[in-house]
């Protein structure tokens, strides 16, 4: 049957017309971004032109009359007083300086390692599909910092008997939790094993206030007291390994308890054996290598110390709740430098007679706390952002305070607010810098001191050196805020509403 | 069943004292609070100790003492020979000037850049997005040493200095201006743009009042810039002109006369403004990206043009989310403003670290800082919390 249809209906599809001329194409893409209106194609041309001189500018001082190579300032001055362009013979004989400070020509090996180990071991870290994650973070977190100090420093530190007693007590406490975490502990040797350490911690913290005798032991100068408070970390760790061994585990779980000591001794050994290497004081350490020491040190403190501050701020004790809001808004409220000056001038008023820091790790002291307070803000932000029903699931399923922060509350806190934990960062791997003006010498701070250098005094020296400053510290900079936008991205599981 | 239930009595247990929260707590705060104490006085006690042995006198008598040194410079009357607390003082002042300038550039640049990433125009919005992703990434210190030692100080000197419009003179001792001298006279030009500025007010107010009561709205732009430039325009002519300019001159060896705009100000000026507004351009664009579309189609949908729905709609939404982090740039800025130590802008904590050397009072001065300091944070955060609340939406 034929259907009756009007001779103006269409029978089937129609060929689509091409898009209309002015929609297509460069012109129009060019139109709609660029002159759009008439104050549009203004703001253009004169962007264009201004583009475009900043450009040529540029290109001209840093590369057509600049100058690269030369041993001292008159390579990079003209014979008739003319201009010349970037002097980067300067940067070229200073890049050592730059980079390692005044540290021993024979010795920057160490620096190198160090650097090449860091590298390895951030780099799998950073890429999510790499394996063995745990164990990374740990060489990382725990190994690294050991081996780099070792390294840079010449090792044989002098650890007194205190810090030993202090180190295994803490690891008495990570024995405990290991112990606790096993099914079937026996729950009174577990509590033995807590008390005793707490006990420990508490004679270290009287042998810190009270002298008492001195002896030695396997080298390292123990006080009775902190003699006493190493027996009984030790005594804490049996009593964890008897708990886990009754609940009738298996030999891993005697391993997991027996870690944390094994692995502080191994510490504590590498820090004061002698490796032979020839000891560097810090005061010659400089440029990028006091930069990344400041930095990372900061990075590592301020972590778990703004999680310990954020926490505390939103505590129902009123005590810890004021100690924290005080703490916190008192540090985010002064200039890091006046922070530093109080490091640099202060800390050698409150220690008692006979104890000294070194300038270095005054200003890390400084650092850390300055960053902690931000960093305090900023994860409280992330847990105001959690709802309520997660604490309520959380105690409902019985966890204690602790286990309810570590595995619901905190993970997801801190990735909601990753994005500002990589500014504190950035904000402050770029404060690293201030450590120059009391006096230490950074990247910034050997820069200032190379351009003043009467070897290298000419007009465009500063620029010069400040401009590849500003490159190295921009290329630090921007790649943590690519990468935490990268892993934004990754770790995004749709809580935006 | 009901019997079964019956018989289900919870064992009245005695709760061990640790298990109770309360006291739990209880204990926490006090041991917390012993430790905080013991430490405090453990300091205290070392540096008592510390400061008698090193022999320094503690305590704030010094800020009387004749301070002996010069500061570059002096916005209020001061010699070498004013005392310590005059001293800090006239760098207090300067870190006001300092913040206060930075804080007006910085907030102009940031608006401008910060639409400017939002802008239709690639090239406009391409540039901005370059501008920031290179100042927020590197360090403020920096920038300042550049602007002073890579730019101002290999400017030539004062006797071949670039010659900018207006009389203005450009050289590596900073940036000489003509100096505008008033006479008596120009009160009265001065009393009519207050005058002005007062009527302008004041009419807003009643233009405000009857369009609440009749929704009728008089044009009075017109009438305002009349009265507030216009006006003392008019007084300034029949006064005859009362204000001359002192141009800088160029002598053998320096400029004389004039204003003159030291570079270290300078450097730490355009530097802390520069740097500051990058950041301000990345709120400035949160701030509008957070209107939702849906406000600026109602907008349209109620008839508004443009340029009204900016004004009326999008602009005052936008302003609630930028107020806050603006003000913590703001503070930033201030802080920052510190760093001027490292170009030697006569700052509270420049003058303040000429003290601490020459006197060794290293706690007295670090706690002149820290009050000043903390004050202006307090006093900023509670104008700025002021005034958000006057701009807050009222919500049920």
């Amino acid at each position: 049957m034929e259907e009756q249809v009007a001779f103006y209906v269409a029978r089937g599809q129609e060929p689509s017309l091409p898009p209309p001329r002015s929609e297509v194409g460069l012109p129009a893409t060019l139109r709609k971004n660029l002159f759009a209106t008439p104050l549009d194609s203004v703001i253009t041309v004169a962007l264009g032109l201004f583009a475009a001189w900043a450009a040529w500018n540029l290109i001209e001082w840093g590369l057509l009359r600049a100058v690269f190579t030369g041993a001292d300032r008159e390579a990079c001055l003209l014979p008739g007083g003319g201009e010349i362009g970037a002097c980067w013979a300067f940067v070229n004989a200073k890049l050592g300086q730059f980079i390692y400070g005044r540290y021993p020509l024979d010795e920057r090996w160490r620096v190198d390692l160090a650097f090449l180990l860091l590298v390895l071991l951030t780099i799998p870290l950073a890429i999510p599909r790499a394996p063995y994650k745990r164990l990374n973070a740990l060489l990382l977190g725990i190994a690294f910092p050991v081996v780099a100090l070792v390294l840079l420093t010449g090792g044989e530190i002098g650890v007194s008997g205190g810090w030993v007693a202090f180190l295994f007590t803490l690891a008495a406490f990570v024995s405990a939790a290991f112990a606790g975490g096993s099914s079937g502990a026996r729950p009174a040797l577990l509590k033995a094993a807590m008390g005793l350490a707490a006990v420990s911690l508490l004679v270290l913290l009287i042998a810190a206030a009270i002298r008492s005798g001195r002896f030695d032991l396997l080298g390292f100068e123990f006080s009775t007291l902190s003699l006493l408070a190493f027996l009984l970390a030790l005594a804490s760790v049996a009593a964890s390994l008897f708990a886990g061994r009754t609940g009738g585990e298996s030999s891993a779980g005697a391993g997991r308890v027996l870690m944390p000591p094994l692995v502080t001794a191994v510490l504590v050994a590498a820090l004061s054996v002698d490796f032979g290497l020839q000891p560097v004081p810090t005061n010659l350490w400089g440029g990028l290598l006091v930069t990344l020491v400041v930095a990372l040190t900061g990075i590592a403190a301020s972590l778990p110390l703004g999680i310990l501050l954020a926490l505390g701020r939103r505590s129902h004790l009123p005590a810890v709740r004021l100690f924290s809001i005080i703490f916190i808004e008192f540090w985010r409220g002064v200039p890091l430098i006046t922070v530093l000056f109080m490091s640099a001038f202060m800390i050698p008023l409150f220690l008692p007679d006979g104890v000294s820091f070194n300038q270095l790790l005054r200003a890390l002291i400084g650092v850390a706390i300055f960053s902690a307070a931000y960093m305090a803000e900023v994860i409280r932000g992330g847990l105001q952002a959690i709802p309520k029903g997660q604490y309520e699931g959380a105690q409902a399923l019985g966890l204690s305070y602790w286990q309810m922060m570590r595995l619901v509350i905190m993970p997801q806190a801190i990735k909601l607010v990753i994005p500002g934990i990589v500014n504190t960062f950035i904000g402050l791997f770029k404060d690293t810098s201030l450590v120059y003006i009391i006096g230490l010498a950074d990247l910034l701070g050997t820069v200032r001191r190379g351009f003043s250098d009467p070897n290298w005094i000419t007009p465009s020296t500063a620029a010069t050196g400040l401009i590849f400053a500003a490159f190295v510290y921009w290329l630090f900079c921007f790649g943590m805020s690519r990468y935490s936008m990268f892993m934004e991205r990754r770790l995004e599981t749709g809580h935006k509403r | 069943m009901t019997a079964d239930t019956e018989s289900i009595s919870v064992p009245h247990e005695r709760i061990s004292l640790m298990r109770d929260p309360h006291t739990r707590g209880l204990v926490i705060q006090i041991l917390m609070i012993i430790a905080i104490l013991a430490f405090a006085s453990w300091l205290v006690n070392n540096t008592v100790q510390n400061l008698a042995s090193a022999r320094i006198a503690s305590g704030f008598g010094f800020l009387s003492a004749r301070a002996g040194f010069d500061i570059g410079q002096a916005p209020i009357a001061y010699t070498s020979n004013s005392t310590y607390g005059r001293a800090l003082f006239v760098g207090f002042v300067n870190t006001v000037i300092v913040a206060a300038c930075g804080i007006v550039l910085a907030t102009i640049v940031g608006f401008l850049i910060g639409i400017g990433r939002l802008s239709r125009n690639y090239l406009l919005r391409a540039l901005s997005t370059i501008y920031v992703e290179t100042f927020r990434n590197i360090p403020p210190l920096l920038v300042i040493l550049f602007w002073y030692f890579g730019v101002l100080s290999v400017l030539p000197l004062p006797r071949n200095a670039v010659e900018l419009p207006f009389g203005s003179y450009l050289s590596n001792r900073g940036l000489q201006t003509p100096a505008a001298v008033f006479e008596q006279a120009a009160l009265l030009t001065l009393a009519a743009f207050a005058f002005g500025i007062a009527a302008t007010v004041f009419l807003v107010r009643q233009n405000r009042k009857r369009q609440l009561e009749t929704g009728e709205r008089r044009p009075i732009l017109w009438l305002s810039v009349g009265l507030i430039i216009g006006l003392p325009l008019l007084v300034f002519v029949a006064t005859g002109s009362p204000v001359t300019f002192e141009l800088p001159t160029a002598t053998r060896f320096n400029l004389v006369g004039g204003w003159q705009i030291k570079p270290e100000f300078l450097s730490l000026f355009l530097a802390l403004s520069f740097y500051t507004a990058a950041f301000i351009a990345e709120i400035v664009r949160a701030g509008i990206v957070a209107v939702s579309k849906g406000q600026t189609e109602a907008a349209s949908a109620l008839g508004l043009t443009r340029g009204q729905s900016l004004r009326l709609v999008i602009v005052p939404q936008a302003f609630r989310v930028i107020i806050p982090p603006l003000t913590s740039q703001y503070l930033n800025l201030t802080k920052n403003s510190s760093l001027g130590l490292a170009v030697g802008y006569p700052d509270l904590v420049a003058v303040g670290s000429t003290v601490l050397n020459q006197t060794g009072q290293s706690v007295e001065v670090v706690a002149v800082w820290m009050v000043v300091y903390l004050g202006l944070s307090v006093a900023t955060a509670a104008f700025m919390n002021w005034f958000n609340a006057r701009m807050a939406l009222v919500e049920r």
